[in-house]
């Protein structure tokens, strides 16, 4: 494969993640919210291996292998686990509705098309089309993570932001140092194993996933003392 | 042959095989729900029997009810015979721009809703709002879709966008990929397709079609859907002219309009097979769902528009 194929095969999977991050934000139920950020981790890892093969980056091949493990297949179990002990597989539960929250998404990924373009300029590496799109990525995530009422759906979108993050690490350094990866796939799988407890602490203390309720509890329990 | 020739010819091709593209759908329907089906030429048989009939109308009915048939079928003709199938550069190309083109279906979309609204019936008005509703959602769609294109193109012009993707290398370009998702989610919506609007049944309530043209009757019904029958062809003709335009010919020459013709006829039976399929694998849509399924293909259009100028200007 020429260098040319390779960067044309990065955008296009770059490209795909922006898809899938729109994916997650116009979902409506629980289970297929999950897919797609499988689907999301999938693409990660294949975009891993794209680059590690195009820049002869062994190191790189090791964090594919690592986050196809991770993020594509250990994460989205654990959550699919949550949800299916929690009965919380019906609906996401926006705080708007789907279309706003769309045109919300468009503007933000304007925005950082707009702002990551000085910095494309400059850059030499045969990732640096996919920086725009990984930083739309990291904020789709926190939009999402702000317009969902679930807890669960909001961690979606917390594990979406470092898939994101992921990605702008590959595409604008050819990835970090594999120590780090291995400290922040353990710092993920961590995170993930901690949230799903939480859930469950939440839920027997509050009856509800739902952020709000847990508000309305809180000053409900000052008003009492 | 001279290029005239061949400009009328896949016109009249075009509307005299849109009868059989809508039994071909119906063929394949049929046979992947393991039913028989009416045969591809039950299209022609229906429009045969209603050219005969006489015409009943109600009494109510004004000036608009009667000519809408004939300006929406016009109108329809116009766009088609302007579209290339197998010649690049035909006589007509000047005027084969896609905005007149979504210009064209607006006219003959907007003389059907009047004749639904002329008749008073409850079933017109409602049709001709939701039809109007739809199409707010679904032009800018479709616009935003064939937009990707033009930027790399730099025209709107069909002939020129045409040639353009004949004459530029290989390559991946995600942008197109978007924008022909978001064109095919048109595609069926414009045709009132499942999972949109059923187009097997008049019987139901969230009908968008069929309750317009409900009160239509002999040759000005069979006018109607002979324009709808040809309005499918179109789309699929311009599909394939937008996104897949290998084997077009360039000159008029007879070999290769026949080899064009024979490549045409092959990407519209594909094409025509994947709407069969989605309409069996798929049910019909919430009435309320429809504008987000619109919004949803308007939004991957404008990721086509954003990653064209992300990932493929500077390229």
């Amino acid at each position: 494969m020429t260098a040319a194929m390779i960067q044309q095969l990065v955008d296009g999977l770059a490209a795909l993640m922006l898809l899938t991050s729109f994916a997650l934000l116009a979902q409506h139920r629980m289970l297929s919210v999950l897919n797609w950020f499988a689907v999301q981790g999938l693409l990660l890892a294949v975009t891993a291996a794209v680059v590690a093969y195009g820049s002869d980056n062994h190191e790189l091949y090791i964090s594919a292998v690592m986050t196809f493990l991770l993020k594509g297949l250990l994460l989205p179990w654990l959550l699919w686990r949550v949800i299916r002990e929690l009965h919380v597989h019906r609906e996401v539960e926006p705080l708007m509705n789907t279309s706003l929250t769309m045109l919300l998404a468009l503007g933000v990924t304007l925005f950082s098309f707009h702002v990551i373009q000085p910095i494309e300029k400059i850059s030499q590496l045969m990732t640096r089309d996919s920086m725009a799109i990984a930083t739309a990525c990291v904020l789709l995530g926190m939009l999402m993570m702000i317009t969902r009422r679930k807890a669960i759906t909001q961690v979606v979108g917390f594990l979406a932001v470092e898939n994101s993050l992921f990605f702008a690490a590959i595409g604008s350094t050819n990835g970090m140092p594999l120590v780090v990866e291995i400290g922040i796939a353990f710092d993920v799988l961590i995170a993930a194993l901690i949230f799903g407890l939480f859930f469950f602490q939440i839920r027997d203390t509050f009856d509800s996933l739902e952020v709000d309720a847990m508000n309305a509890h809180l000053i409900h329990g000052d008003d009492e003392e | 042959m001279s290029s005239s020739f061949v400009q009328v010819l896949q016109a009249v091709l075009l509307v005299l095989l849109a009868p059989l593209a809508a039994g071909f759908v119906a063929t394949c329907k049929a046979r992947l729900q393991n039913r028989r089906g009416a045969g591809i030429w039950q299209p022609w048989r229906n429009l045969r029997k209603l050219f005969a009939k006489q015409v009943v109308m109600a009494s109510h009915a004004s000036w608009i009810f009667r000519t809408a048939p004939y300006v929406v079928f016009t109108a329809t003709l116009t766009a088609a015979s302007v579209v290339p199938a197998l010649l690049v550069d035909t006589p007509l190309s000047m005027t084969a721009d896609v905005i007149a083109l979504v210009a064209l279906l607006a006219l003959a979309r907007f003389f059907m809703a009047l004749a639904g609204m002329d008749i008073g019936t409850a079933f017109g008005g409602m049709g001709a709002s939701r039809e109007m509703t739809f199409g707010a959602l679904a032009e800018p769609a479709m616009l935003m879709s064939i937009f990707v294109l033009s930027l790399s193109a730099h025209s709107t012009n069909l002939t020129t966008m045409i040639n353009h993707t004949l004459n530029s290398p290989f390559a991946l370009h995600p942008s197109l990929a978007f924008a022909f998702v978001a064109m095919l989610m048109i595609a069926v919506a414009e045709n009132g397709r499942i999972p949109v609007d059923n187009p097997d049944t008049h019987l139901e309530l969230t009908m968008i079609h069929e309750a317009m043209i409900l009160e239509y009757s002999g040759r000005h019904l069979a006018l109607m859907e002979w324009a709808a029958m040809v309005k499918l062809l179109l789309f699929a003709t311009l599909i394939t002219d937008l996104f897949i335009p290998w084997g077009m010919t360039l000159t008029a020459d007879p070999a290769g309009v026949v080899l064009a013709l024979a490549l045409w006829l092959f990407k519209l039976a594909g094409l025509l097979f994947i709407l069969a399929v989605i309409e069996t694998g798929l049910a019909k849509l919430r009435l309320f769902e429809v504008p987000e399924y619109l919004s949803g293909a308007f939004v991957i259009a404008f990721l086509g528009l954003l990653s064209f100028y992300m990932l493929e200007v500077g390229v």
